[in-house]
């Protein structure tokens, strides 16, 4: 019994091992960010700032449209 | 609101950017990593400040040629929308520069400095500096507007070299370089992934669109003025 859990243990002591050489090998990139999840934090905080800007844009759109009737 | 489709079509399409430009798989390359996805905003505001700044020359030539007062608004409202983007365009390139040429590539802050690319810019962009101060200097609506347009056609002309020409003749850290495989890092297909496409096209039509419409603002409120003063 004691045999066969230090065969896994070590069997996964190896496989933890290839994990990180092979993750140093690959380029580093912002993988962990978008797993759990913060990179829509960001996607939706500059969504809010983009609908801001139009929205701004557009009311002096309005704006500027109501000056040019009250002007013909 | 005046033939709004363009405008809504610009608000889907940097929306689109957005979210495809975060969300969506880049090439994984060294030194670059995730920061490639300022292709989306940094190269746009330079593609946008190109399109308005030929739209601002073709309305000086139409200036020149009939010497209508209206076209004189429309290329100066037009060349400081662009003015405005390739400042933007300037500052994203500074921070992105930091980031990969000084930090990771372990540039020195003097071949930075010496860096063409950041030079041409500079240089046109300044030119493009002197037509406000040239239109602000002269108080005669008529011949501010003559002065200002064959001004404008000179800051055109110069713009080609000092971006387009010289630093692609010369070594660059900045792509497109000679030594590099493309002509034009943008445009060239061996140079951007065909997955990066698809959001960099349609992030440039948004980006300009919406330039755009900031510029018509700009021109509806010259022209309100105007009219106001001429009646009174």
């Amino acid at each position: 019994m004691y045999n066969y859990f230090t065969r896994i243990l070590f069997l996964g002591a190896f496989l933890l091992l290839s994990f990180t050489t092979y993750a140093q090998d690959k380029v580093e990139m912002a993988d962990s960010m978008r797993d759990n999840g913060k990179i829509y934090v960001v996607v939706v905080v500059c969504i809010t700032i983009l609908i801001g800007l139009f929205v701004y844009v557009f009311i002096l759109d309005k704006k500027i449209s109501r000056f040019e009737k009250n002007k013909e | 609101m005046r033939k709004s489709w363009w405008k809504i079509l610009s608000f889907l399409l940097l929306a689109y950017t957005i979210i495809g430009g975060f969300l969506l798989d880049v090439p994984r390359l060294p030194i670059l990593n995730e920061s490639i996805r300022n292709l989306y905003f940094h190269v746009c505001m330079w593609f946008g400040m190109m399109i308005l700044f030929i739209v601002s020359v073709i309305y000086s030539i139409k200036y020149l040629r009939k010497s209508n007062h209206r076209n004189d608004i429309f290329a100066s409202n037009f060349a400081a929308i662009g003015s405005f983007f390739g400042i933007l365009g300037y500052a994203t390139g500074t921070i992105w520069a930091n980031y990969t040429w000084i930090s990771d590539q372990n540039q020195s802050l003097a071949s930075v400095l010496k860096e063409p690319k950041l030079i041409g810019a500079a240089i046109a962009l300044l030119i493009y500096g002197a037509y406000f101060v040239l239109r602000g200097s002269i108080t005669d609506i008529d011949k501010r507007a003559r002065v200002s347009a064959v001004y404008n056609i000179f800051a055109f002309a110069m713009l080609i070299p000092s971006i387009w020409v010289i630093p692609r003749l010369v070594g660059s850290l900045h792509p497109g370089a000679p030594g590099s495989d493309s002509g034009n890092p943008a445009l060239n297909s061996n140079d951007m992934a065909a997955s990066m496409r698809i959001i960099f096209y349609p992030a440039v039509i948004g980006w300009t669109l919406l330039g755009v419409w900031i510029a018509t603002l700009k021109i509806r409120l010259q022209l309100l003025k105007d009219k106001t003063l001429i009646n009174v």
